[in-house]
This record gives structure tokens, sequence and C-alpha cells, in this order.
């Protein structure tokens, strides 16, 4: 570890903290419905569309509602998807003629869009077509993201509204966040990536002639604009398959600095959103400040591991830490900070290879996500994540100031218990559940491409990385079979919907609740005591689900190399 | 009532009946209740059954498995254990209670005897069980009243030492607000014509032993909502617990079931899972030895979420009744001219008010009682319309009362006299200067919270007596302990805003509502209720039904009306109203107890991980050894000394689940930070101390 490795990580902090207020502040004028500096150019845009609905923007959801709008929204965006990718070679902007993608393959890659995971079982520049990148998956990258953050905001309602039957529109929120809050963003942010030297051209791929004088063909295409999305919205689809390690993915030392903020800047925003929404940004601060206490834990972590490299690196006369699997321009604080950001969020770019981690700096990206991406997490999915999370803290420890547990006035009672349980069992269900069912069927050991342990952590990281919706892949595992693909978009949709769905009903009763008026009888939730209690209650309510898991994966082989030991492949 | 059971919590009269009872806990039809426990019985029977297998078949590491089978089965009966004892103390008073229901008859009177003012020779003699609501009884001197009922005619004296402990008899008589009589109640003195209002089983004393039994107890919101919690904390490790053996297999190995079931059992919340019904009855339990009635496990735990507290000036505030504390006289009339005056017109005069001028005349002026007849004087009772009273002698007249009515009196009108017809002189100079400068005196001791009563002699007008409500001693403390708590206090008085607000002043209380009428009060709990507020309040008289049915926590005084205790959801058979501070320190008790074991309970958790996960993996990675941060001798002593810490720590809690943590109003932050401190904090430190203890007992007996 290096004070320039420090500072580069406090430096990255620095610039998201500054980021919070100021998008906090827009974006809360943009869900409320206020006017914002954009609204006289997107105004008319807005009502337009609006009107070609025949969509009353007025006219707002019970939750019940909007999770049917969100749910009706997502299945016609599949079928959409789906038909794209299976049907591209007979569609225009294929210059590159790729034929149509597999039955399993584009049914993976369609939940995966879908879902906000982006799990790439393809290599995108040798599966897809322009048209399928960008009016599939580019498409599903804005209203994935969008519908998650709806959905976090349609939560806040329930906490800042008092005896109301709605929690807002789902159309509204959803065009709202596209229209004031992701395009013109992106359009920005685009624009600086092609100034860093990125592609963003529909001409087909280049030919260059090697200094030896071979051939090769250099893939091009519009990567900017999906760049852009992929990180802001934590998408984390790459356009190449190496994603942000590729060159023209991430072509400089500020670009990179820039995805990671990127990717955490709506996300950390959305708490600020939260504490404006609720009346105190206090309390938007305090779940900002347990989202922090967490992530600079696992940077620390992985920082600390991925320096000191490992033992048998170190034995072989390798000192100065773990470079392998790593991008040589970023080195090995841009990589593993990126590497805990965009598992922290539920991003899944990467710019560095998981798989080839140390044992417990390959750990914290895998803790990351069996948490639940709460930290600062996927756009919106981050928020609503949390504030379950919240919802068990507050009521397990509420209990103890001698009340009924309450949260911003709001009383936590059986039915925001069992929709907080509910969201809470659909993760570790689907995370273990599956590894479980990989690891003894002969078509999930196909998988691996490592023995041992290692090779175990791989299929959970899959499963985990599915089912948290983060799409990151621990590299190594052959996932593009039937089996892979049919289970990790189970493990995809699951992870999506039931904690979402739970979380709308959550709104729904919170919103229909009176507001009691906080007394010196409250326990005060914008304090260091709320973070520290939220931080201990996710460490041991998450760790102690993965516990075992992970002493049979990192933990094993970390033991197992510090000893010398390593595990042959054994097939 | 059995009081005296209050000094210990396990007397041996309560073990035996409570070990039966955990045996007899053990049906499944009971278990099921409590979700957390069921689990564990059902891994119970299914381990017992598979070890039952391999005793016969010849399976390796029996004894092991063996004595793993028998810790569950103890965790099982531990749970049921606290739940019997929490029972068997509600049991016993009960019994206590049952003992005074003996059987009874009744002098049904019928048909015109029935009525009011009726003959009270021609009833008949019937078994008590065969009343009927509606039925009218006599009830003489001697007799116990058959049923609970409400006294439509008569005074009587009754002892109602059988349900509330307390020997002095009371009054109980028709109309006003002490007209309710209760079933098993004995009549000292007198005779009273009883309209019966429970039929036979449903009387109150039913009522309170069903509710002691716990056999009327239902899960309340609150428990309901945690028991959710502790489900899904289960079908967590579930899935937790399920998905190793085939993670085991990808390593290479097997885990043997008995070793996945132990792991289970340890991490699923059986702690607070065992011990949670036993937490609610003691809650109740607690308020019973207070001498309160809860008729819900709700209204206790409303009573620790109250947010404003009504309190009723009188009698919670204030000492029963105002006294005279001092006399003041206008210019040119001495003290003991008033005081001579003062106490004539206050000799006949019965209310309490009445007679502390009489003793403050007697202690501070030494004027003796005097005898009307022999002054052949004359008693005016007070009256709404005059608002004054007072006494006609020979010669003279003498009017105590309000002070406006008093200047009328004198100021004109001269008043229709009784008796010897003396007629008020009228002095117009003099009166209005002494008019004046009462009124100054009378605005001065309103402002002090006191109550001013003007004096007139002969249409001249003397001076004032100072009528002051005495605040009771400490009062003001245990506002400011509720204002720490987070609990508003609303006075509400009859007297005028300025008397109340120098009263509410003096008191502490946040705020007060004077004049109050019953639809006031209703108006203002609605209010509170609208801002999402719970309101507490106290009342006795048939006119507080409405208000303490719409509070969320109203406690009916046993000695109201028997309108006011149906409306009530608690009634305190001391008819204290300062009770409403302790019970709503119990409702607190009852749910940071809840709070505290459920945090230490899932605390647990990391040590026992620690103890079984390397001994579990230990086959399969002999590195894991690096996890036994305790230094447990082997794998299997690690998951027994586990399994048997799981157990013992429920029988180790059972006294704090019973007795409850200590509240104290210190605000909840602090409150929070100490809880979570000692139950958070110690719940994740005690269990490496104990399992090690115990890894080093079951070495040394080479139990595994």
């Amino acid at each position: 570890m290096t004070l320039n490795g420090w500072i580069q990580i406090a430096l990255f902090c620095a610039v998201v903290l500054a980021l919070v207020k100021p998008l906090g502040l827009y974006m809360t004028r943009v869900f409320t419905g206020e006017r914002t500096l954009l609204s006289p150019v997107l105004g008319p845009v807005e009502r337009g569309l609006y009107r070609i609905a025949g969509l009353d923007a007025r006219q707002e959801q019970s939750w019940l509602g909007y999770a049917s709008a969100f749910v009706a929204f997502h299945v016609f965006g599949f079928l959409v998807l789906y038909a794209v990718l299976r049907l591209q070679a007979a569609l225009p902007l294929n210059p590159a003629e790729q034929a149509g993608v597999a039955p399993d393959l584009a049914f993976n890659t369609a939940v995966s869009f879908l879902t906000n995971t982006n799990w790439q079982n393809y290599g995108g520049e040798s599966t897809l077509s322009y048209l399928s990148q960008m009016l599939g998956l580019t498409t599903q990258n804005f209203l994935s993201a969008a519908s998650g953050i709806a959905v976090a905001i349609a939560l806040i309602r329930g906490f800042s509204r008092a005896s109301a039957r709605t929690v807002g529109s789902f159309y509204v929120d959803l065009t709202r966040c596209t229209l004031y809050v992701l395009l013109p963003l992106c359009v920005v942010y685009a624009l600086f990536l092609v100034s860093q030297g990125m592609p963003q051209t529909l001409g087909a791929s280049v030919e260059a002639t090697t200094l030896e004088g071979a051939k090769q063909t250099i893939a091009v295409g519009p990567v900017a604009s999906q760049v852009a999305i992929k990180m802001l919205g934590t998408n984390g689809g790459g356009f190449f398959n190496a994603n942000a390690a590729h060159p023209f993915e991430n072509p400089t030392a500020l670009s990179n600095l820039v995805q990671m903020v990127s990717i955490f800047a709506l996300g950390a925003a959305l708490t600020n959103v939260f504490g404006r929404m609720v009346g105190d940004e206090r309390q938007g601060w305090a779940i900002l400040g347990a989202m922090g206490v967490l992530f600079v834990a696992g940077v620390a972590v992985t920082y600390a591991s991925e320096a000191s490299g490992s033992s048998v690196l170190n034995g072989l006369g390798l000192t100065g830490g773990n470079l392998e699997g790593k991008e040589v321009r970023f080195g090995i604080v841009a990589s593993a900070l990126f590497a805990v950001v965009t598992t922290a969020a539920s991003c899944g770019a990467v710019n560095a290879m998981h798989d080839s981690f140390t044992a417990l700096g390959g750990m914290i990206p895998l803790v990351n996500m069996q948490l639940g991406e709460i930290i600062v997490g996927g756009v919106g999915a981050g928020l609503y994540g949390m504030l379950v999370f919240v919802i068990v803290a507050i009521f397990v420890a509420g209990l103890m100031v001698g009340r009924t547990p309450e949260y911003l006035g709001k009383k936590i009672e059986a039915r925001e218990v069992k929709m907080a349980m509910l969201a809470i069992l659909c993760l570790p269900l689907m995370m273990l559940g599956l590894t479980a069912l990989a690891t003894v069927l002969p078509a999930g050991l196909a998988g691996p491409a490592n023995a041992g342990p290692h090779g175990f952590s791989e299929i959970l990281y899959a499963y985990t990385s599915a089912a948290a919706n983060n799409g990151s892949a621990f590299g190594g595992l052959t996932g593009n079979t039937l089996f892979y693909n049919t289970t990790l978009a189970l493990g995809m949709l699951v992870g999506r919907f039931f904690v979402i769905i739970p979380a709308l009903a959550i709104a729904g009763s919170l919103a229909a609740k009176k507001t009691v008026p906080a007394s010196a009888g409250t326990f005060p939730t914008h304090g260091g005591l709320f973070v520290g209690l939220l931080v201990g209650v996710i460490l041991i309510v998450g760790g102690l689900t993965f516990f075992p898991s992970l002493a049979l994966g990192p933990v094993v082989e970390h033991l197992a190399g510090a000893a010398g030991q390593t595990f042959a492949t054994g097939g | 009532m059995a009081q005296s059971s209050r000094s210990s919590l396990f007397s041996a009269a309560l073990i035996g009946p409570a070990l039966a009872g955990s045996v007899r806990k053990l049906d499944p039809r009971q278990m099921i209740k409590n979700p957390v426990m069921f689990v564990v019985e059902v891994v119970a029977a299914f381990t017992t059954v598979l070890f039952l297998r391999d005793l016969l078949t010849g399976g390796e590491n029996l004894a092991f498995s063996g004595q793993i089978i028998l810790w569950l089965w103890f965790t099982l009966l531990f749970a049921n254990f606290a739940e019997a004892i929490a029972e068997g103390r509600g049991k016993a008073q009960a019994d206590s209670l049952r003992r005074t229901r003996t059987e009874t008859t009744a002098k049904l009177l019928t048909g015109p005897a029935a009525a009011v003012g009726g003959s009270r020779a021609a009833h008949t003699v019937v078994p008590g069980t065969s009343l009927k609501v509606g039925d009218v009884v006599l009830v003489e001197a001697g007799d116990l009243i058959p049923s609970d009922g409400e006294v439509i005619e008569g005074v009587a004296s009754v002892n109602e030492a059988a349900i509330t402990g307390e020997s002095a008899p009371v009054i109980r008589e028709s109309g006003g607000d002490r007209s309710a009589v209760t079933g098993g109640t004995q009549v000292l003195s007198d005779w009273i014509r009883v309209r019966i209002t429970a039929a036979a089983g449903s009387t109150f004393v039913d009522r309170m032993i069903a509710l002691v039994e716990g056999a009327a107890r239902q899960k309340t919101p609150n428990e309901i909502a945690l028991n959710i919690l502790l489900a899904g904390l289960t079908i967590v490790f579930v899935f937790a617990v399920a998905s190793i053996p085939s993670f085991a297999s990808y390593a290479g190995g097997a885990i043997p079931v008995i070793v996945l079931v132990a792991l289970f059992v340890t991490l699923i919340p059986t702690t607070i899972g065992a011990l949670l019904s036993a937490i609610g009855i003691a809650g109740m339990d607690r308020l019973v030895r207070f001498n309160v009635l809860a008729m819900s496990g709700r209204a206790v735990e409303a009573a620790g979420d109250v947010d404003t507290l009504l309190l009723d000036k009188t009698g919670t505030i204030t000492l029963g009744n105002r006294q005279a504390t001092e006399l003041r006289p206008v210019r040119g009339v001495s003290e003991q001219e008033l005081a001579d005056a003062a106490q004539l017109a206050s000799l006949a005069d019965e209310t309490p008010e009445g007679r502390s001028i009489v003793v403050l005349a007697k202690e501070r002026y030494g004027i003796r009682a005097r005898d009307m007849v022999a002054l052949n004087a004359t008693f005016v009772p007070f009256t709404a319309q005059s608002r004054m009273s007072g006494v006609d002698l020979e010669g003279a007249c003498i009017r105590k009362g309000a002070v406006d009515a008093v200047i009328a009196s004198v100021s004109g009108q001269p008043m229709a006299t009784r008796g010897t017809g003396a007629a008020l002189a009228y002095h117009p100079a003099a009166g209005e200067e002494a008019a004046a400068e009462i009124r100054a005196i009378a605005e001065e001791i309103a402002k002090a919270g006191g109550t001013p009563l003007a004096v007139a002699k002969d249409g001249r007008l003397l001076g004032v007596v100072y009528l002051k409500d005495i605040v009771k001693g400490g009062i003001r403390e245990r506002f400011a302990e509720l204002r720490r708590m987070g609990i508003r206090t609303v006075m509400i008085t009859g007297d005028n805003p300025m008397t109340a607000a120098a009263i509410a002043a003096e008191a502490g209380v946040d705020d007060f509502l004077a004049q109050a009428t019953p639809e006031d009060k209703l108006a203002l709990i609605r209010r509170e209720q609208a801002a999402g507020k719970l309101v507490a309040m106290c009342g006795d008289g048939t006119n507080d039904a409405p208000a303490l049915a719409q509070a969320d926590v109203g406690v009916a005084m046993n000695t109201g009306t028997v309108a006011a205790r149906e409306a009530g959801n608690m009634v305190d058979l001391d008819s204290d109203p300062t009770k409403l501070i302790e019970i709503v320190e119990i409702g607190k008790q009852l749910l940071m107890t809840r709070g505290a074991l459920t945090t230490f309970s899932i605390a647990n958790d990391v040590a026992k991980y620690f103890a079984i996960i390397p001994a579990m993996f230990l086959g399969l990675y002999p590195q894991l050894q690096a996890l036994n941060v305790m230094g447990l001798a082997s794998p299997q002593s690690a998951i027994l000394s586990a399994i048997i810490f799981n157990a013992l720590i429920i029988v180790a809690l059972i006294p704090l689940a019973l007795k409850g943590v200590r509240y104290r109003a210190v605000g909840a932050a602090a409150l929070l930070r100490r809880n979570l401190l000692i139950y958070g904090l110690g719940g994740l430190l005690v269990p490496f101390a104990g399992i090690k203890l115990i890894d080093l007992a079951v070495a040394a007996l080479h139990l595994a």
C-alpha cells in the first residue's frame, strides 16, 4: 500500500461526496414535479409523450397499481428485447453480419439487461449486431436504471407521505427519470468519453496492419454512448467482452476515475433525495454514512490484500503486490478500488479480472454482492435494499427503547417486517440454493475453470452476481451453457422482482400510516449510533447467512495459500 | 392480592407444576404456536428417529449423537419451562381469586319488588349461578354480592378485599360514580338493590382469572411482528445450512446430519423464541402485581407507546380537595373578625372546603366549634343558582361563596332570606370600595392557582378565604421523568384557565385543559390521535366512558361505574390515577425486554459459528483450524459445547425475561446506547466465554 494509493481512494470519495448535494437537489425537484433548469426544453417533450400515451400525469397509483405497471412494463420490455436478439440477423444495422442469438442465451441476455444485471454470457463484439446493442441493450440500460430509481422514489414517498393511498405514478417517474436525469447526463458524459478517445461510430470494424505485417480486425462501434449509461445506470454490460479493461472502453486514467465516480453518483445522490423528501437531509447522510463505513472497510481489505500479493506469488519472488489479471495501465489501487465500487454498486463493469484477485481481495466483491448491494448499490436498488435492512435493524433495536419501533415517524409493524424479510430471504435462496444445485449437478460442475475452493468461489460468485443483479463475473466460469443460462436468469429475475415487489408493498403500507411526531422517547436515526447499529445488523444478518459459503471458498483458499498449498485443476 | 409472591421468582411451589408443564407442552399442537421452537421439535424428533435406527443397525459416534439429541430435547424443555413458570405465577394468583368465588345464593326480586322503592321482603332465594343479566337482587349486610352489577337503590359499605386486597370497606351507592359492585365482594352494612350486569362465567372475577392464567392470552401486534422476523431468520438459516451438504460434496466430503442439525439449532434464534411468550405473560403479571388488570396484551404494549398522558387534576396531580390556607380581610376588618364569620358560615357546611375553614379557624385563630342550635342558626345550603352558602342567625346573615356572587348579593339586590327574615343592609359607598379590594385579592389568589371564597356579613364584605389546591409531593419530578421519556402530560381540570395555568406551572405539566367537559376531553384525545399520537387516560365516571373508549390506553378506576369499567382496557383495582405512570413504564419494559433478548439471541450466533464451522469442515480443509479462535478441544466437543450453551442460556435468561429489563427515563438515544452495549456487545462476547468454559468441562468429563 502506498500513500499515493490512499490519496487516489480519498480523491474518489471526495468527488462522490461533492456530487451528492447538487445531484440530490436536482433529482428531488425532478421527482416532486417542480421546475428545473431543463424544464423549458424538456417540459414540452414530456407532455408530448404523455399525450401520445394517453397518460394523465396527475393520476397516481396505489402500491399495487405501481407494482403491476412495473411488472407489465418489464414483461413487454422482455418480449421486445428477446425478439430483437433472436431476429438480429434479419434486422438492419448488422454490418458484421452476426447470426441470431441462441434461445437460451437470448433468454439469459434479455433477462440480464431487463433486471439491470448485465451479466454477459456473450461476447459483445462477437455476438451482437449494432441494433441489438443500441435498440436492445442500451434501451434496457436506460429503462432498467430508470425503473430502479422509480421504485426507490416510490418507497421514499411511502416514508414521506402520511395517510395516503398512492405512492406516485410509475410511468411518470420512469419518464421523468429517463428524460430529466439519465438522458442529459449521458449526452454530456458520452461527449466527455469521446474526448478521452473512446470510439462512437456506426461503421464496421477497422482493419489494421501490425508491425509484423499481419492483418488485424479491430472492433469499434457506438461505444461511448453505451458506456455512459452502463456506468451511470449501474448496468455494467460492456460493449467489449473485456469491459472497462479494454482500451477503447476505458482509454485514460481520467476516464477510469470518472467512470468509477459515475457508478456511485446517482446512487449516492439518491440518499440525499431521500433525506430531502422526508424533510430531514441528515437522515439521508446517515444512510450514506452507513454505506460509506462498509465501503471504506471493503476498499481497505481489498487494497491491502492486493497490494501485499499472495504468499504463493511472493514465494516465486514476485513481490510488490498481485498484478495478475490487472490492466497495468491502472495498477493495483485503481483496480482494487474499481472492483469494490462496481460490486458495492450493482454495476458489474470490471477493469480487472476479479478471478485473479487474491483470495481475500476477491472475497470483498463477493461479500458486497451477498449483502444485497446496498453499499450505494444499483441506482435505486441500493437505496430500497438498504431501507429494507433499515426496517429490520430498527425493528430489532428499536424495541430496546421501549416503544413500538418507528422510523421517520412510521411505526414498523408486522406487515413491514414480513415484506422486509421476504425481500431479504430471496437473495440467499437464490445465491446459496443455486450454488448448491450447481455444485452437485454435472452440468454445473462443468462450469468452473479451477478446482478446489477457487472453483467453488467461481460458481458462488456467478449466482451471487446474478441474484444481486450485479453482472460482474469472476471470470473462469463457462457460463454460456443451457444450465447456466437458465439458472442465472432465474437468479436475476427473483433477485430483482422479489425485492422490488415487497419494497413497493412496504411503500404502500407506510404511506397509509400516520406520521408520529418525534419526541425524546423516539430513537434518533440521524446519528452515529444509528449508523453503527445499521452496519452491525447488515454485517451480522448478511455475514451469518454466508459465513459457511465464504469459509469454504475464499477463506479456506486464503488459509491454504498462506500455507503454500495450491489446488490443481482437476477437470 | 398475592402480594407476598413478589419476593421470589422461583418458589418451590411453582417449580413442580412448571416442570410437569414443560413436558406437557411438548405436544406439537401447542408447539406450533411458536414457530422457532416448533422447528426445533421437528428436527429433534427427526434426529431421534435416525438415532434409533442407527442404534439398531449399529452406527458410528452414537454417544456423540445421543448427547446432541439429548440437548436438543433439553432446549425444548427449557423453553417450555420458561413459559410454564411464567404461567404458574399467574395461576397462583388465579387460585387465590378462585377461592373467593364461592358458591353464593342470591335474593332475587321479581315483579314490582324489583323496581326502585319496591318491597324488600318479597324476594326468593336462588343460586347465584342462575342469575341472568338484568335480574334485580337484594343484598343485605353480611351477604356476598352474587355477581357484577350496578346499585340501583340504597347505600352500603362493601368489603372488596377479595379483589383489591384492601380491607378498608368502600361505599357503594346508587347513581353517581360509585354504583358498580363486583361479584364475590361482601356487603358489611345497610342494603342495596343491585341490577345484575354480568352472567355467570363472565363476571369481572372470571375475566381476571382467565387473564392472569394466560388462558385468554392472544399474541399482541408487536409479538406477531417479532414472530415473523424470527421465522424469517429461521428460514435464512435453513438456506444457510441446507446448502452446506452440496458445498461439502464439492469439496469431496460429507457432513453428518447430526452436525448440520446442531449448527442449525444453534443458529436459529432459539433464545428469544423460547422466552418470547414468557416475556408477554410476565408483563401482564407485573401489571397484576401492581393491582392493575389489563383486558388485553395489546393494551400493555400500547402503554409503552403512549405519547400523551391525560391526567385529572384532582386526586392525581393535587390532593383530593382544596383547603383553606389563609384569610385575607379587606381594610378595616380584622383577621379575627373574618375568621369568626367564615367559621360560623361553615359550621354546617359538610363539604371538604367548608370543613377545612373550620379547621383553619380553630388552629390559627383559636375559634372553637359552636352549637348551631344554641345560636338559633339556620344553614343556607349551596345551590348552583346562588353559588353561595351561609348561615342566618339572630340578627345576622353571613354568606360565603363565589366572589362575583357574593359581591352581587351585597350590591343592591336584597337577598331573599329565610328564618329570621333579616334583610341585608346596603352600604353603597363603602361597598364599592370593598368590592374593588375583594376583586383585587381574588384575582391575586386565582393567579396563584388558588380559589377565592368571598365572605360577607350583613351586606358588608369582610374578606376572602384562600382555598388552595395542594400539589402532591414528588409529582413534579415524576412529570420531569415522563418528559425525558418523551411523554407529554396534559392536566384536565374543571377550573378556570387562570387557576389551571397556575397549578399546571406548579406541578410541571406540559399543558392543561381548563373548564373541561367530557366532550372537550374526547375532542382532545381525537386531536392528539389525528396527529399520530397514542393517548392514555384514566377515569371513573360514566361521562368518562366515551373518552376511555377512545383513548389507546384507558384505565378505569375500580370504584368507577360499570360503563367506565367496560369502556377502558385496563382496570386499576386500587383506583389510584397516578398509577398511569407505572403502567407506561411496565409497557416500555415489556417491549425493551423483547428487543434486548432478540438482539442478544442474534448476536450470539457469531460465536456459535466460530465454534461449529471450523469443527464441521476440519475434515475437508484442515486449514480452517485457524478459525477455531476459542481453541476448543476437539470438533466434537466444540459442537457439543455450542449446543449445550444454546440450551443453558435459555435457563440463565428466564429471570431476566420474567423480571424485565430495567427501564430508566434517560431518553431514547442513551437508553439504546446502553442496551446495545449490554445486549448487543454482551451478546457477541458472552458466548465466546460460555462456550469455552463448557468445552473445558466437556473435555474434562470426556463427554466428547
